[in-house]
């Protein structure tokens, strides 16, 4: 059994390349946010690792992932079981080859998975800052744009079973996945893997031990408003291509958007505020991050009062999350596993929920979370645990001490600040 | 502890699985889809509670 493709006409495919077109800036929103909230001794090797992540994850994606994720109405290999067949995995051809760049929609489809892939795998940097080797950040991200993404992309939106439930097992219409907050729960996942497998940085949860704030708050706000710009992208790309949406429904997308965002900031500002007596910057940009993932599933079929709800209950879930992740001892800097992965899960619940005129969509969500906890996230440990027997991941405590930028690149991105000469390392 | 964990993390979604394949849209699936999800429930917090305990040990 194969999905049909969705078909552009000649105004859609505009509309869709120029959104493609501001997917880039979310990444470049997402690189200043993971840099802003790590210390100050490793912001230059932030941003260079998020550069050399993004190009790893799109060279690896080039070479085999698009293979794997594959695309609705293209080959794919498949599975019998009970009668009906299982669409497992893409079967298309190495290097994009069968892809040709004419405008045509399997084109655009590769150009918004070479985007959207790149800020899956910027997503773990925030939960491994200041502790996490450049290379292996790398080859980490590497296993990600090859393996996990891919399998897990083609499930959802690649004509995979999951989009497929519906004819496969009578629920609803199959997952409803529009902007992706399940696959920005892959790299969600992913950063919870790199926490476990790091542990915390030093002196984190020492009895003596202070919290450790981000350096530059100003780069974490203004990087989540770039990302609003490449989440609008993304998610009315990704309607357009794989939800069905029609030109007509992108300003309801734009605006479910930024209403969901919104409702999120506000919540989370309004409950810090109560639980610290002042409003706390950084959960509050976590907030409004979160708010633009959980929407991203339902942009294009929620109204916007149920884009405020779902914004809502982001923003209630983010500030006890990171409290909650702190509290048992996983150290995530910059909140990557509240926002993505547990707003990732919240995006694909309450796309379900929220579309109760399809009988039995709930399941076909509760089955996306499902495969997103237990094969995704098993997936992701293992592989990473592996690559860390053969390449410890973590830097050195010397190195640590100094800071990435001292360690691994021999020098800070702040060069007027006092430093102490010992710290310095012959390149 | 986290091996263990695991494991139900993907028992859990073979739960979810064989319900979809095996069960009929007529017989109880929410069911067996909400056990699978319980049993990941139960897999997430044997790992945080291992990762938890490490912690402490360092």
């Amino acid at each position: 059994m194969q999905m049909q493709p969705a078909t552009l006409n000649e105004t859609a495919t505009a509309i869709c390349t120029l959104c493609i077109f501001l997917v880039p800036l979310a990444a470049a929103g997402l690189a200043l946010v993971n840099t802003g909230f790590g210390r100050s001794r490793s912001a230059a090797h932030s941003l260079l690792s998020a550069m050399c992540v993004y190009a790893t994850a799109a060279l690896v994606y080039l070479v085999i992932g698009f293979a794997l994720q594959g695309y609705a109405g293209e080959p794919a290999h498949l599975l019998s079981a009970g009668g009906r067949q299982w669409n497992l995995l893409g079967a298309g051809r190495w290097m994009m080859r069968g892809v040709i760049f004419n405008g045509s929609t399997l084109s655009l489809v590769a150009c918004l998975q070479l985007f959207s892939v790149g800020i899956a795998a910027l997503i773990p940097l925030g939960a491994g800052s200041d502790r996490w080797k450049l290379g292996a950040s790398c080859a980490s991200s590497a296993l990600l744009a090859g393996i996990t993404y891919p399998i897990f992309a083609h499930w959802v939106w690649g004509g995979g079973w999951l989009a497929q439930l519906g004819a496969l097992a009578g629920c609803g219409t199959g997952v409803i996945d529009a902007g992706g907050s399940g696959v920005q729960a892959v790299g969600g996942l992913t950063a919870l893997t790199i926490a476990w497998i790091l542990g915390p940085r030093q002196g984190k949860y020492e009895a003596s031990g202070m919290a450790i704030p981000g350096h530059n708050m100003v780069m974490v706000l203004f990087g989540c408003l770039l990302m609003m710009v490449g989440w609008l992208g993304l998610d009315t790309a990704g309607a357009l291509l794989f939800a069905g949406a029609s030109v007509s429904s992108l300003a309801l997308i734009a605006v479910n958007n930024v209403i969901a965002a919104s409702a999120s900031l506000v919540t989370a500002l309004i409950v810090t505020r109560v639980r610290y007596s002042k409003p706390d910057a950084s959960i509050s940009a976590n907030g409004f991050a979160i708010g633009l993932v959980s929407i991203s599933a339902a942009c294009s079929m929620v109204s916007p009062a149920e884009a405020a709800a779902i914004g809502l209950v982001a923003g209630l879930i983010v500030p006890f999350s990171v409290e909650w992740l702190d509290r048992v001892g996983v150290d995530d800097p910059s909140g990557a596993i509240s926002v993505y992965a547990v707003g990732g899960l919240w995006g694909v619940f309450a796309a379900g929920t929220f579309a109760q005129d399809r009988p039995g969509q709930w399941m076909a969500h509760v089955s996306t979370i499902a495969a997103l906890l237990g094969f995704v996230l098993p997936l992701t440990y293992c592989l990473n645990l592996l690559l860390n027997t053969f390449y410890p991941q973590r830097i050195s405590k010397d190195g640590e001490r100094q800071g990435l930028d001292m360690s691994e690149l021999g020098g800070g991105a702040y060069p007027e600040l006092t430093q102490v000469t010992k710290d310095y390392l012959s390149r | 502890m986290k091996a263990a964990g695991l494991f139900l993390l993907f028992a859990g979604f073979a739960i979810v699985m064989s319900a979809l394949v095996m069960l009929s849209p007529n017989a109880p699936r929410g069911l067996f889809i909400a056990a699978g999800i319980a049993t990941q429930v139960l897999g997430l917090f044997l790992i945080f509670r291992a990762h938890y305990t490490q912690s402490e040990g360092h």
